[in-house]
């Protein structure tokens, strides 16, 4: 039954070769690159969201995510959930948006739209209360919708270079093998992606305490170097304010289950998904990265904010490992899953793309498995859907930072 | 009876603990390296696979080194060839519990 996944682990291929295959994408107005074409019906707030779920039923080729945001928000928490929503909406996946506000929240949903209309993208408002019903809303979104669709499916994929490419990297459901095999084999290519003039997004940085003394150490200047310090500081801080140990919430049991005792412990084998190129700048939650190389996002452990984040920061593509299992995925970006060891792949590979604990086996490199996830990257950037699409794993959440009110 | 060629993997040398890349029980004689060190260790406890036992006599306090790194302190002696876990090992960073409130 194995059999058919078997065959990843044996395949290894040429740096050379990637440089060399043809990666085919959807070229925005702005010139960003989208690896899928979706037409996304955005929730600004809880109360649309049920609203998007039936146009997304209705309507082939749609997507929607579910959350409980987007009301009685201030400030800066206001701000983070505002930038979620634009960048959502902005990723180079999505060829366009209906924005679905119900009127009076504090998120409104034209305001929204106004700033995913920067790039140049179609972008539509649709109102319950303006509509007078969520059934007339969901007929004014459905039929929006059934244009967007069809003028989508004659968009032609074009080829595009891995420099257009921002990868996201993450690890959840992190156990002892993390460290030793798809973390350091993420490590690897984060640096080809590096090499060959892309982006790669290191994130979490809960799970970067105890590691942040590497990181700084490759940060481009003293000032990024200080914002390394910062970021770790603040994270650490909020636990030290809730007067608990980190350890009640992190490292998690599946993670002392599988052997990781301390969040240090756990950090530095998160930390190898950095390889080791210089560390270009640190960008906020869901902030879009400004340079090319590796940059750090400030999010936290939590796998579905983290993923939220780094996709509303422009991510078309995110490689997530796990040694416990997970089923995460986007409803934007295709998530390539890679479990850290062989048994868990067995036993979960409903769930997960590539096997990396054929270094733990003692059968493969990490290096070797670089290339192999190179090579699903450039096949998932064509067109190949990973699991968590198959299986529909539409997770969204969104790294709240101030009270509801 | 035990056999004794369990895989197990230290990271670095100045390490004070090495990883089972198996189930190994108790009773097991392991073969430890990494570059220089090399040692025979004879497992006080089960050790599950992805687990850390001491490679060198850890005192109450004391740094605990993996890859090289610290990843926290041990709050008891911990002998060669003994489980390190959360019972022996804890972590010094997001301590809010240490933190005396008036």
């Amino acid at each position: 039954m194995f059999t058919i996944w078997k065959e990843n682990a044996v395949e290894v291929i040429k740096l050379s070769a990637i440089k060399e295959m043809e990666l085919l994408g959807y070229r925005r107005s702005n010139g960003q690159v989208g690896i899928r074409n979706h037409v996304l019906i955005l929730p600004t707030i809880t109360c649309a969201a049920q609203t998007a779920q039936r146009i997304t039923e209705l309507v082939d080729g749609t997507v929607t995510f579910i959350h409980q945001h987007g009301c009685a928000q201030v400030g800066v928490d206001y701000e983070q959930t505002f930038r979620t929503y634009v960048g959502m909406g902005s990723n180079p996946n999505v060829y366009g948006v209906i924005v679905l506000g119900l009127g009076c929240e504090t998120h409104q949903a034209y305001r929204i739209a106004e700033k995913i209309k920067e790039t140049g993208k179609p972008v539509e408002v649709v109102s319950i209360q303006e509509e007078g019903s969520t059934l007339d809303a969901i007929a004014q979104g459905a039929k929006i919708a059934v244009k967007m669709v069809q003028d989508a499916s004659r968009q032609k994929r074009a080829p595009f270079d891995f420099s257009d490419l921002i990868v996201g990297t993450e690890c959840g459901g992190s156990d002892a093998c993390s460290g030793l095999s798809a973390n350091p084999a993420v490590g690897e290519v984060s640096d080809m992606i590096v090499d060959l003039g892309g982006t790669a997004i290191l994130a979490e940085t809960t799970e970067l305490i105890g590691a942040e003394h590497l990181l700084a150490a490759r940060a481009v200047d003293d000032r990024v170097a200080k914002r390394v310090y910062e970021v770790i500081e603040a994270m650490e801080n909020r636990s030290i304010q809730m007067g608990v140990d980190i350890r009640t919430g992190n490292p998690s049991p599946g993670n002392i289950k599988g052997g990781l005792s301390t969040l240090e412990e756990k950090s530095l084998g998160a930390a190898k998904k950095a390889g080791s190129r210089p560390l270009q700048e640190l960008v906020h939650y869901a902030e879009p990265p400004t340079k090319k190389g590796l940059v750090w996002m400030d999010t936290p452990g939590h796998d579905i904010e983290q993923l939220t984040g780094m996709v509303a920061g422009g991510a078309q593509i995110v490689l997530f490992t796990s040694g416990r299992g997970t089923p995460t995925g986007s409803p934007i970006a295709p998530t390539i899953k890679i479990s850290t060891n062989t048994s868990m792949f067995e036993r979960m590979h409903d769930n997960m793309d590539i096997n990396a604990g054929t270094i733990i086996d003692g059968k493969e490199t990490p290096k070797e498995v670089a290339k192999r996830i190179l090579e699903e990257i450039a096949e998932v950037c064509s067109g190949k859907k990973t699991k968590a699409e198959i299986l529909k794993q539409h997770d969204f959440g969104i790294w709240r930072i101030g009270p509801t009110f | 009876m035990m056999k004794e060629c369990f895989k197990t993997l230290m990271l670095n040398p100045k390490d004070h603990v090495a990883v089972a890349l198996e189930a190994i029980p108790s009773g097991a004689v392991v073969q430890v390296k990494c570059q220089d060190f090399s040692q025979e260790i004879e497992l006080k406890d089960d050790i599950d696979f992805g687990h850390k036992f001491a490679v060198r006599p850890i005192i109450k306090g004391q740094d605990v080194l993996k890859y090289g790194e610290v990843i926290g302190s041990a709050c008891a002696d911990i002998e060669v060839g003994t489980h390190v876990h959360v019972h022996n090992l804890e972590g010094k960073r997001g301590r809010g519990d240490k933190i005396v409130s008036h």
